[in-house]
């Protein structure tokens, strides 16, 4: 498994034709305590760059997007009841939805850790 | 993330970055947002002990002179000859138009000196207008460079008198100098016991590092202060309050006591008679969204048959009311507690039910 990153600090961890997506670390501590997670609909088509969940602080709401095109096949539920989830563990249990890749070149144009570590340093 | 580059900094700026502060900018200032705890934890310390906020954006401004008072009676829908020596009173400047220009403390330090606490984001217009007024009087109006901490919550009191200050005898809502160039008073924004304490820059670090000697406070961003004061239901001027809304809409003509209302002798006095006359066409009320999903400043309410009904000022999750929060103005006939309405958010129509405020009970130190 390969986990890359975006410039919106999204990270994409691929298994197969299937990826699991969340936010990463230094974008929960950017947000503050989520009180609220927006989660999209299984079975919902996203284009690159769409706003698939809308992650809420106490203060303001943020969207977060699709790093790739795809379908979203599941959700994580466990987050919509304990969004703090989100906070204690944005890249592990705290992911918000798994897709299937329509096109895995895509990838291709993201950044891996060590590229994103840079970026946020 | 966040630009600061034209930001006036705090004075007490090094200390918030030895903190750990994470900053951003509010009214021209560069602003401690929150701490390492975050503002989850940070608001309901607050509430459970104390929390020291970083207040100098806000503007201390000295009125003083044998018409102080004067020109305060004409600046503001207040008689400041009725305030006892050290009371101090909620009040506003308003246009002709009784809109409100800014939320104000005006505290009576002396028979022919007040203390004025004015909003950082409209400090300038304030001291602007206040000093255009000035010019029919014998009074010199002088805004002051302070560092200005708020200590907030249950332990406030215990936290102040460990620090040295001499609290004894000061209620809510009253302030005094207690050294040249000090001013304190019993108030704050937090519906908490507390004191918002000014002080000449040079005392000011030693100030702070007194009130959190004991361990018990601890530095509260303003993210947590927004929180908080939504918690209280207390306006934020240029969202819950602003120069197109009134007292009388805004729900606080209980700032405004009857006799001066009839009085006529301060700008706006015409028109606030008119809207007193006619009463309020819409009225700000708290709004509980049924959800968890918060519903913010900007969102549109719609009643059950979706005709429009006002719209939400300030909204956000509620740390102690441990859901979300929010206020709005909606049409006087729906302003009763328990309508429900409901509120645009991304398209979709969320049902929230006028609340009470505050959402969470004052508690202030009365003596």
């Amino acid at each position: 498994m390969t986990t890359w990153f975006t410039q919106d600090h999204e990270w994409i961890r691929v298994d197969g034709d299937i990826a699991t997506v969340g936010i990463t670390n230094h974008a929960q501590e950017q947000l503050g305590d989520l009180v609220f997670v927006e989660l999209p609909e299984v079975g919902r088509k996203v284009a690159k760059g769409d706003a698939a969940v809308v992650v809420e602080s106490v203060k303001a709401a943020s969207d977060v997007y699709a790093p790739v095109d795809g379908e979203i096949t599941a959700v994580n539920d466990a987050i919509a009841g304990e969004p703090a989830l989100v906070n204690s563990g944005a890249e592990g249990d705290g992911w918000l939805w798994k897709m299937k890749l329509a096109d895995p070149s895509q990838l291709d144009g993201l950044m891996d850790a060590k590229a994103y570590s840079a970026m946020i340093a | 993330m966040t630009e600061t580059g034209d930001l006036k900094l705090l004075p007490l700026e090094e200390l918030h970055v030895a903190a750990g502060a994470r900053f951003g900018g509010f009214a021209g200032w560069s602003m401690p947002l929150t701490y390492p705890p975050g503002v989850m934890k940070e608001h309901l310390h607050t509430r459970a002990t104390a929390g020291l906020f970083d207040i100098s954006h806000m503007k201390l401004i000295l009125v003083e002179g044998p018409q102080a008072a004067a020109l305060l009676r004409r600046a503001c829908p207040l008689d400041p000859e009725a305030l006892e020596l050290s009371q101090s009173k909620y009040s506003f400047f308003l246009t002709e138009d009784a809109g409100i220009i800014d939320d104000l403390i005006i505290t009576r330090l002396g028979p022919e000196r007040f203390m004025v606490v004015a909003n950082a984001g409209n400090a300038a217009t304030d001291v602007v207008h206040l000093t255009s007024l000035a010019k029919g009087f014998d009074a010199k109006v002088t805004p002051l460079d302070r560092v200005f901490l708020a200590l907030q919550g249950p332990a406030a009191a215990s936290i102040a008198a460990k620090a040295g200050l001499d609290i004894s005898g000061l209620t809510f809502m009253h302030g005094i100098e207690p050294k040249p160039g000090w001013f304190m008073s019993r108030s704050g924004y937090t519906g908490e016991d507390g004191f918002e304490i000014g002080v000449p820059i040079a005392d000011a670090a030693g100030l702070a590092t007194s009130l959190l000697a004991s361990g018990e406070a601890m530095w509260i961003g303003l993210a947590a202060r927004d929180s908080l004061r939504l918690e209280a239901g207390l306006c934020l001027h240029g969202q819950d309050i602003t120069p197109e809304t009134n007292p009388v809409d805004a729900g606080l003509m209980w700032a405004i006591a009857k006799p001066v209302r009839e009085a006529d002798g301060f700008v706006g006095a015409k028109a606030l008679a008119a809207l007193v006359a006619h009463g309020p066409r819409s009225k700000r009320v708290g709004l509980k969204p049924e959800g968890r999903q918060p519903v913010r400043a900007g969102a549109q309410l719609f009643d059950a048959d979706g005709n429009p009904a006002g719209h939400v000022t300030s909204g956000g999750f509620g740390p102690s009311f441990e859901a979300p929060v929010a206020m709005g103005y909606v049409p006087t006939a729906l302003a009763v507690p328990g309508t429900s309405l409901f509120a645009e958010v991304r398209g979709n129509r969320l049902p929230v039910s006028i609340h009470s405020l505050p959402f969470v009970p004052h508690r202030y130190f009365k003596g």
